[in-house]
């Protein structure tokens, strides 16, 4: 019993980073029709932030740890907006050079922060409470997973209240559900395009900085690891759907630490998963006929 | 001659045909050459290393063209073409090293192995479509990944890669001193790779998938069905990749796995918008200048004018991807034909670029 609840939380805290990814993924698809491989470049440059800011300040404190996550947020959010507006922008309707021009991002992007960063993990310091552990009915939890699903509700949480709750967010809905009909009333969705991304940006950049802390170091390569599985994660939940995306990431994650923890074979199940889903209901689990 | 004559004279297909024919002689007589291109080649053309470095560009152009067909042809975009070439590599090597299998049954095995995994991954990747499709194949490329990391039952040696077992490997295809051999090995593949290419695309089955790229719902009005004629172009040029990867095996003497990442597929992607979409000569082209550029490039990183440089120009020039990456988004942003749409353009004058725009737009 004790290993099926922990497996169970410690699969929630892996889908809250693969939630903290494909949210924005799954928000810029829906909107835009765009796969952003680019994506996890946000979340490397995140992450490399927040391990800076860190380093910088030498603590372990709650508040560096704190600030840490916001810095990711905020460069993500940064990086995000300026590769909407420099490079997304001057493609809108071309949506196959809108991929090909993120997957050039992703590739130049992971080699500068190598040629910067190094290619060897730079391994991270948190709250000395993360690395303990809590006894939740007879199992023993690491801590830090309680922060990440903590994160990943608040981001959902936040995303939701921006949707249901702002101008912009009104526009996004209705973007995603018909983007010719709000264009055709008038409305510039322009601006709703680089809001996404950098809300994208942002959830990404958080995900990196507390990816980097599961992991517990820093590599040029952890958006590209975190971002495959954030793709399935998206396409099982149904492209441009957060709250599929919301379900899928748990889904996976919890399926792929069972699966890893009886037969060794996690991801193996999550791409046969992807297939079935694909085959049996091909706009995934929540999405719209669209996709 | 002006323009017109000039573009009229390359349609003429003796013309076409007789021109690649000197190539492919001028190509085949190099190693008993001796030309010396500083700064491209590492040494005179009849050297090992030189050699060697064009086989692999021609290889990579051989791979780039059978992507080619599923991407320029079928207008598919598919994440998993790395799958395929490793089946080829990983295939070969197992073959020859567990199996014990002499050369030609072991490309027979591998053969099969190959036509089996593309038409398995492609008959069902096939039933999703768009977006949905790259996801598939990327998925499933990813455990292959996944699975020779994993190294099952010793067969794949995990993360070191595996040596080519030359036991059963004649002699002549083995060693420095052999290289030319290999070379010549190449310089087959891509010949054939281009051939069945090109063959394929003149066939009915060709002219069907590529009417499937421009407008799938015309052809299930006349009556035909896409998936067949779709999933046929997925095994062919999967079936290719499978050839490749084993001369690759064979000219690399191992294979990592480092050629089933997606990053690999993604190169092959860079490659063939970095040639031109839609045209065969423009992924041979772009498979060559890639790889002396990559290779150059890393040669230009380790080299004193750039180590001198201050860090904020030196850490960006020392990473050839970066460099590579930055030129793609550059041609993609304002170069949309690639290599063989400039040189189109220059043949034809103005009216390339609309048209260009329009072939890369209609695989949307």
């Amino acid at each position: 019993m004790s290993t099926v609840i922990l497996l169970l939380i410690t699969g929630l805290g892996l889908g809250a980073l693969y939630f903290l990814v494909a949210s924005g993924l799954s928000l810029i698809y829906g909107l835009m029709d765009v796969l952003n491989f680019a994506h996890g470049a946000f979340l490397t440059l995140g992450a490399f932030a927040g391990y800076e800011f860190a380093k910088a300040i030498g603590g372990a404190s709650w508040g560096t740890f704190l600030i840490s996550i916001l810095i990711g947020a905020i460069v993500g959010a940064l990086f995000a907006t300026l590769t909407e507006l420099l490079l997304i922008r001057k493609l809108y309707e071309r949506l196959i050079e809108q991929v090909l021009v993120t997957v050039g991002l992703s590739l130049a992007a992971v080699a500068l922060f190598e040629g910067i960063w190094g290619q060897d993990p730079l391994y991270t310091t948190g709250p000395s409470w993360l690395n303990q552990t809590t006894n939740v009915l007879g199992a023993t939890i690491p801590n830090d997973r309680f922060i990440y699903i903590i994160a990943a509700v608040l981001v959902l949480l936040a995303i939701v209240a921006f949707l249901k709750f702002t101008r912009y967010g009104l526009i996004i809905r209705a973007g995603v559900e018909n983007r010719s009909m709000v264009t055709a009333l008038g409305i510039d969705v322009r601006t709703a395009f680089t809001i996404v991304f950098a809300i994208g940006g942002a959830a990404a950049g958080i995900g990196g900085v507390l990816a980097s802390h599961y992991y517990g170091s820093v590599t040029p390569y952890l958006g590209g690891s975190l971002l495959i599985f954030a793709f399935i994660v998206t396409v099982i939940g149904g492209l441009g759907s957060l709250a599929g995306a919301a379900i899928a990431s748990g889904l996976v994650a919890v399926l792929q630490q069972f699966a890893n923890y009886y037969f060794g074979l996690g991801d193996l199940i999550v791409v046969l998963l992807l297939a079935a889903v694909l085959l049996l209901r091909p706009s995934g689990l929540l999405g719209s006929k669209k996709a | 001659m002006n323009r017109q004559a000039i573009s009229n004279l390359f349609a003429n297909p003796f013309v076409k045909w007789g021109l690649g024919a000197v190539l492919v002689l001028f190509m085949a007589v190099l190693p008993l050459l001796n030309i010396n291109i500083p700064g491209v080649l590492p040494g005179p053309t009849y050297t090992p290393g030189s050699l060697q470095l064009i086989a692999f560009a021609m290889l990579i152009a051989s791979l780039a063209l059978s992507y080619h067909l599923i991407f320029g042809v079928a207008g598919l975009l598919s994440f998993g073409h790395a799958l395929y070439f490793a089946a080829g590599a990983y295939g070969l090597g197992i073959a020859l090293r567990h199996l014990q299998l002499e050369l030609v049954p072991a490309i027979v095995f591998t053969l099969a192995l190959g036509l089996i995994i593309a038409g398995a991954v492609g008959a069902l990747s096939l039933r999703a479509t768009g977006i949905g499709f790259a996801m598939v194949t990327l998925a499933f490329a990813q455990a292959g990944s996944v699975l020779v990391r994993r190294n099952p039952g010793g067969l794949t040696n995990g993360d070191e890669g595996l040596g080519l077992a030359t036991a059963n490997v004649p002699d002549f295809l083995i060693g420095v001193i052999n290289t030319k051999n290999l070379y010549w090995m190449c310089l087959v593949v891509l010949v054939i790779v281009f051939l069945i290419t090109t063959w394929f695309e003149k066939s009915r089955a060709g002219h069907v998938v590529a009417a499937t790229r421009e407008n799938i719902g015309r052809v299930r009005v006349i009556g035909i069905r896409p998936y067949f004629v779709q999933l046929l172009t997925f095994v062919i040029s999967g079936v290719l990749a499978t050839l490749v990867g084993m001369a690759y095996m064979l000219l690399q003497s191992s294979a990592t796995q480092k050629v089933i990442t997606a990053e690999f597929t993604l190169s092959l992607l860079v490659i063939v918008v970095l040639g031109g979409v839609g045209y065969r000569w423009g992924a041979v082209i772009g498979g060559i200048v890639y790889t002396f550029l990559d290779q150059r490039l890393t040669a230009l990183a380790g080299s004193e004018a750039i180590a001198n440089l201050p860090d904020i120009l030196r850490i960006p020039l020392s990473e050839p991807l970066f460099i590579l990456g930055t030129l793609f988004i550059l041609v993609v942003l304002f170069l949309p034909g690639g290599i063989s749409g400039v040189a189109l353009r220059l043949a034809r004058g103005k009216t390339g670029l609309a048209k260009e725009r329009q072939t890369l737009e209609e695989l949307a």
